[in-house]
């Protein structure tokens, strides 16, 4: 038992509950936690950032790619309002993050005090749960629960709002034990017999995996369940790495950027079994036709997304890696000719409809073909973020991921700027593997800041700048849907990517032929440290194939002349 | 100290959680928060009773008065008030000593509105006061569960806020 100011006692728990990095910046409101964590510099580390964003997006990239739990601090009022796009982006994607802001001393709250602002009511929405820690005493109970409460079921991010003098004040504290989440629901085993009744009696089962197969850490068990039933796997963008690219189940992305192959695999299959995932407008467009012929079998971990989006016909609630070893367990082997033959012809229909080619024509810089690249020089090690975009429909439909947590973007929110942020908390969180970013031009303008981190921490991120003077993706939506009527999408922006790198202290490269993307991409990740390669591409590369909003896979466009090709 | 306070609000979605956050965020205390339609269907009515002095009463007045969906506020503390609250309570009864809670029920101008072999539940609508001496005399024959509506208040007679 010793006697601690509030701010040692939150460093020691946040310590105690396995948090070794915290990303953040110092104010007035947390000059008292700063002082502890100055204190405690041997035992937690401090990566400073450029702007509070950058820190959240640190976080999450830190926990996406390790599976620990992400640390963020900010002052109160403005730094607060700063973290409100990356917790939001967390709670999208369910990562496990524990913000802690600062705020005014307890006789100022409530009076627009000087950078004071309701950060607990602002952040409602976007939060698992959040906390105004009134006395110094509970400040201990409630980082703990903090992080119980994020690695609980369905993960997600946890605000901390802690007033200056609550951390001045002393209390006791003794050690407690690291956090232990709540136990997943168990479906019961008569469930689980039903569904390996429902799949044993299908023809043409599909495999729909969604995020939640890589927070139970259950590729394994994916992939062992895909074999002894043979089905086919796509997965929406979180699920990306679920199932090794390499492996013969795999279909790929489904739903509006998906494969084709994906796309008819829903369409056709007669029982879909969607894995932690929650059929969102991205993959399920048009809700009341997807997968309107198959029977539905949805194994989530959070009881309030089954039958949210679609009516469902059986549901396990549970943890996906726990109901994919129980169903492997009851379903029998041998093989099953029918599902075999589906097996073969979705394999069929995947090789006949390959995505759009990589290579470029010419001296024409093929942004499928960088990416294709990056893995070639940098191994199966290496980390991919994305910002939001074309550049990132491009990760997500070409880059071959081999394992789960390899992919940082932000899925569900879409939030441009994301990707840097992520990049530096995985390249803290995994010393010696290589990170790559694929941004926009776009996108990189809005939190290029954070590129003083990479630098500062040496941090062995390389950026490919997929560089086309456009904000892509919606340059593309205002060509298909809009009649060509580009507003505001044409940037005439005059940065130099390569000065601009070497104005941070990074390293610059261009690439602006097609012979020069493997040698520029090898000089990049021999720096060992940050490296800006500005990748000089054509406006007009479209995202290809496409499924309209709202409409159906039936519909899906696979190039700018599919309508005059059929 | 306990204040009522009575609210005239736009009945739109979001307004509970906008007003209730308003005494949240300042650390009020609400006691009890009872919403419900007026005469006119665009209008609701939110009775407040919340704890706090006089400074804080009066800061809290002003700050709802400041919400564009607010129309009137009123503090019900001084003149007359008719305050009524309503209350189910559960009590675990068997045949035995139903016929207590029966007198218990008919001296209070409670109802027994429903009964089971080991339970009889009792509605009340009346002051909180008399609730609350209600729930002391149903208390020891043990209380299963219970809801409360909140009190809802008028002033009385000709006196009101309007609609």
């Amino acid at each position: 038992m010793k006697l601690l100011t509030g701010a040692q006692i939150l460093i020691h728990t946040l310590i105690e509950q396995g948090a070794d990095v915290v990303f953040g910046y110092p104010g007035g409101a947390v000059l008292n936690i700063y002082d502890a964590l100055y204190e405690m510099r041997g035992e937690i580390r401090h990566v400073l950032v450029s702007h509070e964003q950058g820190a959240a997006h640190a976080a999450d990239g830190y926990a996406r790619s390790t599976g620990r739990t992400g640390v963020v601090i900010a002052t109160s009022g403005p730094g607060a309002t700063n973290l409100v796009t990356g917790i939001a982006a967390a709670y999208h994607d369910s990562v496990p993050l524990i913000a802690v802001t600062g705020n005014v001393t307890r006789d100022l709250i409530g009076r627009a005090s000087f950078q004071e602002v309701d950060i607990v009511g602002i952040t409602a929405p976007i939060v698992k749960r959040n906390y105004f820690v009134r006395q110094t005493e509970a400040l201990a109970d409630t980082v703990r629960e903090a992080f119980e409460v994020a690695n609980s079921g369905r993960k997600g991010p946890v605000l901390i709002d802690i007033p200056k003098d609550v951390t001045a004040q002393q209390a006791r504290w003794s050690p407690g034990p690291r956090f232990c989440p709540r136990p997943a629901p168990r479906p019961p085993d008569a469930e689980i017999r039903a569904a390996a009744e429902m799949i044993e009696k299908s023809a043409r089962p599909l495999i729909y995996s969604g995020g939640g197969v890589a927070f139970s850490d259950a590729q394994d068990r994916l992939r062992a369940f895909a074999e002894k039933i043979r089905a086919p796997v796509c997965t929406s963008m979180m699920g990306l790495g679920a199932i090794p690219a390499s492996s013969p189940h795999n279909l790929g992305l489904v739903g509006m950027h998906g494969t084709a192959a994906s796309n008819m695999a829903v369409s056709r299959c007669d029982l879909l079994i969607a894995i932690g995932a929650r059929f969102s407008d991205r993959v399920a467009g048009n809700r009341l036709k997807f997968a309107q012929d198959a029977a539905i079998l949805h194994i989530d971990i959070d009881r309030s997304e089954i039958a949210k989006n679609v009516p469902v016909d059986l549901a396990l609630t549970g943890d996906a890696g726990e109901c994919l070893e129980r169903l492997t367990a009851l379903l029998p082997d041998g093989p099953s000719p029918q599902k075999a033959e589906w097996l073969h012809e979705v394999l069929r229909h995947k090789a006949m409809n390959a995505l759009p080619d990589a290579a470029g024509e010419g001296d024409e810089v093929n942004p499928r073909e960088v990416i294709l690249a990056l893995q070639k020089v940098a191994g199966p090690d290496l980390i991919v973020a994305t910002d939001v975009g074309q550049h990132q429909m491009f990760v997500a439909q070409y880059y071959p991921f081999q394992r789960a947590r390899a992919f940082l973007s932000s899925c569900g929110l879409g939030a441009m700027g994301y990707g840097l942020g992520a990049a530096n908390g995985a390249a803290v969180g995994n010393p010696g593997r290589p990170v790559a970013l694929v941004t926009g031009d776009g996108s990189f303008h809005m939190n290029l800041q954070e590129l003083a981190v990479s630098v500062t921490n040496k941090l062995p991120v390389v950026v490919t700048v997929m560089n086309n003077g456009v904000l892509g993706m919606v340059h593309q939506w205002q060509n298909l849907f809009y009649g060509g009527r580009y507003s505001s999408t044409e940037l005439g922006r005059e940065t130099d990517f390569v000065k601009l790198a070497e104005a941070f202290g990074a390293a610059g490269l261009r690439i602006r032929k097609r012979s020069e993307i493997l040698p520029a991409l090898t000089r990049a990740f021999a720096v060992g440290g940050p490296c800006v390669v500005d990748c000089v591409i054509d406006a007009r590369q479209r995202v290809f194939p496409i499924i309209p909003p709202g409409a159906a896979s039936e519909d899906m466009i696979y190039s700018e002349y599919s309508e005059e090709q059929r | 100290m306990k204040s009522i306070l009575s609210v005239l609000v736009e009945n739109r979605a979001g307004i509970l959680a906008r007003t209730a956050g308003l005494f949240a965020r300042r650390g009020f205390n609400i006691e009890s928060l009872a919403v419900g339609e007026t005469s006119d269907p665009t209008v609701s009515r939110m009775t407040i009773v919340v704890d706090g002095d006089a400074g804080v009463i009066g800061q809290v007045e002003k700050q709802l008065n400041k919400q564009i969906d607010v129309i009137k506020v009123r503090s019900l503390d001084g003149g007359e008030t008719i305050r009524r609250e309503l209350a189910l309570i559960k009590v675990a009864v068997g045949a035995q000593n139903r016929g207590q809670i029966t007198d218990i029920t008919a001296i209070m101008k409670a109802n027994i509105v429903d009964l089971s072999p080991t339970t009889a539940t009792v509605e009340i609508a009346d002051t909180p006061e008399r609730v609350r001496q209600l729930l002391g005399l149903l208390e020891p024959y043990g209380i299963v569960e219970m809801a409360r509506t909140g009190m809802v208040a008028l002033q009385s007679g000709n006196n009101g806020i309007g609609e």
